[in-house]
């Protein structure tokens, strides 16, 4: 069972503060803080792609839709396969394609069943919890249970210098795609008519269908989009999480307690969450490997005692 | 007409060890402690209208507190089983602090997230719970000096904890606090009005429960004799409301139904087929799309309908 944290591929997080030893100059030992909070920002990239797409569905659907760690593995997987089989594929393309495939999965999913079930809340709990029991089974019976590696694109293998350290050049990479993404989605949310209409939707629902905004359209849509952002999340987390079995449940709680502590349905909730849990874990599991699992639930505890809806949350349900 | 129905129930189920072979013996056994652990989970879900999907982080934990007591620190049953059902409930209780911030669907994303980092530890914490590989060398305890090796005597073990279980949860929810339970479900904010704590009704049935999925986690880890962190998994948990739901939540009898189903199920299946994860996410689908209410209020439904179209 591998782990979030990116220590898997030997390229990551917890493997560094052992093979560099304590006999190695202090320089590297900024190193180690340098390194590890630039996985604590990719980390918490890949968690913004994952959460926020979740938080969107929560907050315009009051929909808890446990399928979404699933689309994430989705995604890695559909971006291993593609990577590994054609050869010289541009990444980017097998990113957006596979964010794609996910999203018209999630759109079929949405119209199909989740549709009949919107005055039922737990029962789509349950048929998404179902749907995500369904995805991993298949993905264990389509690509067997050991993990597939996903090549980092070679344009990205060399290290990067900046300011006389080195960096994984991928994760910085990783990281302009969430800023990308959370701009993108800003710029949707905040300056578009759809993006008003979302919003409408996400404070009042009922009085949005009221005025007259197809709202079960916009449903429809935020499902795809969020869906889709996880699946093109799923590729961009491949090369350092690689896709396996059981990374859905990883990546599920991790979004849940995201969203927990940012507040569902706030993208600015989903960012600042991301980044807060992705230092918090990263640092856990390089200083106290062991008891990272429970200081992911300090921040959790800490905002739910305080302010049960979240850091920027509206809602109370 | 009922009382003969149960009499004749009960005496099926007690004397089930002198008829069935070792295989179904042990079956049925499994299919108790399921039961328990629906019935627990009903509480909240049915009865309290607080769908939790971190149940099982109550019968792992329980599971775990014994194996670790007993095989890393040499503790005899009796003690383990007592601090086990201690902690458990202390556990139960933090979680419900927690967790009853929210209501709704806010309230079942913090009760999965809580049982996801009580299974990630599971899995991680090696050095305490052995991580992937579980902890084996359990041994059953000797309740009065019986001891409950053979399948059948466990079986019987089970029944009577199991019926305790039952006739406990069944007084609970008959009773005055249950009642008022239910108008917390129906109508939090009249009850509050009427003076009684909504919060406060809600913590104890959450401790309540999470006692009797630890009484469970106990039957379930001296029954297997050894302990893994899919208990504590989300799958766990989903099979306990899978049960819950399709059985009836909210009746007494559904989730023993639903619980039994389910988990007859998952052992036929899993002797033909090994993608029970697969089927389980089917039967949710199919349940939920074409049985929202569950089997028990279904099959009383038609029933009624039968006796009345029957002059």
């Amino acid at each position: 069972m591998a782990s979030p944290h990116c220590a898997d591929n030997g390229r990551g997080s917890t493997a560094a503060p052992r093979s560099h030893g304590a006999g190695l100059a202090r320089g590297l030992n900024m190193q180690f803080w340098i390194i590890q909070s630039l996985n604590s920002l990719s980390l918490g990239a890949l968690l913004f792609l994952l959460a926020s797409g979740f938080s969107l569905i929560f907050g315009l659907m009051r929909l808890a839709n446990l399928t979404h760690g699933a689309f994430f593995m989705l995604g890695a997987y559909f971006g291993a396969v593609a990577l590994r089989t054609f050869e010289g594929i541009n990444f980017w393309i097998v990113a957006i394609g596979s964010g794609l495939l996910v999203a018209a999965f999630g759109g079929l999913f949405e119209r199909l069943v989740l549709r009949r079930l919107n005055t039922n809340p737990l029962g789509q709990v349950l048929v998404t919890l179902g749907m995500s029991l369904i995805i991993a089974d298949a993905c264990l019976i389509l690509w067997g249970g050991d993990p597939i590696p996903v090549p980092t694109p070679s344009y990205f293998q060399s290290p990067t210098r900046l300011f006389g350290f080195v960096f994984p050049t991928y994760r910085l990479v990783i990281v302009a795609c969430a800023l990308a993404v959370s701009l993108a989605l800003y710029l949707l949310l905040e300056r578009t008519r759809i993006g008003a209409m979302i919003r409408a939707g996400v404070d009042d629902r009922q009085m949005a269908r009221a005025v007259g905004i197809p709202v079960s359209k916009l449903f429809t849509a935020v499902f795809c989009l969020g869906a889709g952002i996880a699946g093109a999340g799923g590729v961009l987390g491949g090369p350092v999480l690689s896709a396996y079995p059981g990374l859905d449940a990883d990546m599920l709680p991790l979004a849940l307690i995201v969203v927990i502590l940012g507040g569902v349905g706030s993208l600015l909730g989903a960012f600042v969450g991301s980044f807060i849990i992705g230092f918090i874990y990263t640092f856990g599991a390089a200083l106290i490997p062991d008891l990272a699992y429970i200081i992911l639930f300090l921040p959790m505890i800490a905002v739910i005692a305080f302010r049960p809806r979240g850091l920027f949350g509206r809602l109370t349900t | 007409m009922k009382k003969i129905t149960i009499i004749v129930l009960a005496a099926l189920l007690i004397a089930l060890p002198l008829f069935a072979g070792e295989f179904y013996i042990n079956l049925s056994t499994q299919v108790l402690i399921a039961v328990v652990f629906a019935m627990s989970l009903n509480l909240l879900v049915g009865y309290g209208g607080m769908t939790s999907l971190g149940h099982a982080s109550y019968m792992g934990l329980s599971g775990y507190i014994v194996a670790i007591l007993s095989t890393h620190y040499g503790v005899g049953n009796g003690t383990a089983t007592l601090i086990s059902i201690a902690g458990t409930t202390v556990c139960a209780a933090l979680f419900g602090l927690l967790a009853l911030r929210a209501t709704g669907l806010s309230f079942l994303m913090i009760t999965l997230a809580m049982s996801q980092v009580l299974w990630g530890l599971a899995y991680r914490l090696t050095s305490v719970t052995n991580g992937d590989n579980g902890i084996s060398g359990i041994t059953r305890p000797l309740p009065f000096g019986i001891s409950l090796e053979s399948p059948a005597s466990y079986y019987w073990f089970t029944l009577i904890v199991g019926a305790i279980a039952f006739g406990a949860m069944a007084i609970f929810v008959l009773s005055a606090f249950g009642s008022s339970l239910k108008g917390v479900r129906d109508q939090p904010r009249r009850m509050a009005a009427l003076g009684f704590n909504p919060w406060l009704i809600r913590w104890i049935t959450f401790i309540y429960a999470g006692f009797w999925a630890g009484i469970a986690g106990l039957l379930y880890v001296y029954y297997h004799k050894y302990i893994h962190p899919t208990s504590l998994s989300i799958t766990n948990s989903a099979e306990g409301l899978l049960g819950v739901i399709a059985g009836g939540s909210g009746t007494l009898g559904g989730p023993v139904v639903g619980a039994a189903l389910v988990s007859l199920l998952k052992n036929y299946a899993s002797a033909y087929i090994e993608r029970w994860n697969m089927l389980l996410g089917m039967i949710f689908l199919l349940i939920v799309l074409f049985m929202p209410t569950g089997i028990v209020p279904g099959a009383r439904r038609l029933l009624a309908r039968i006796w009345r179209t029957q002059p």
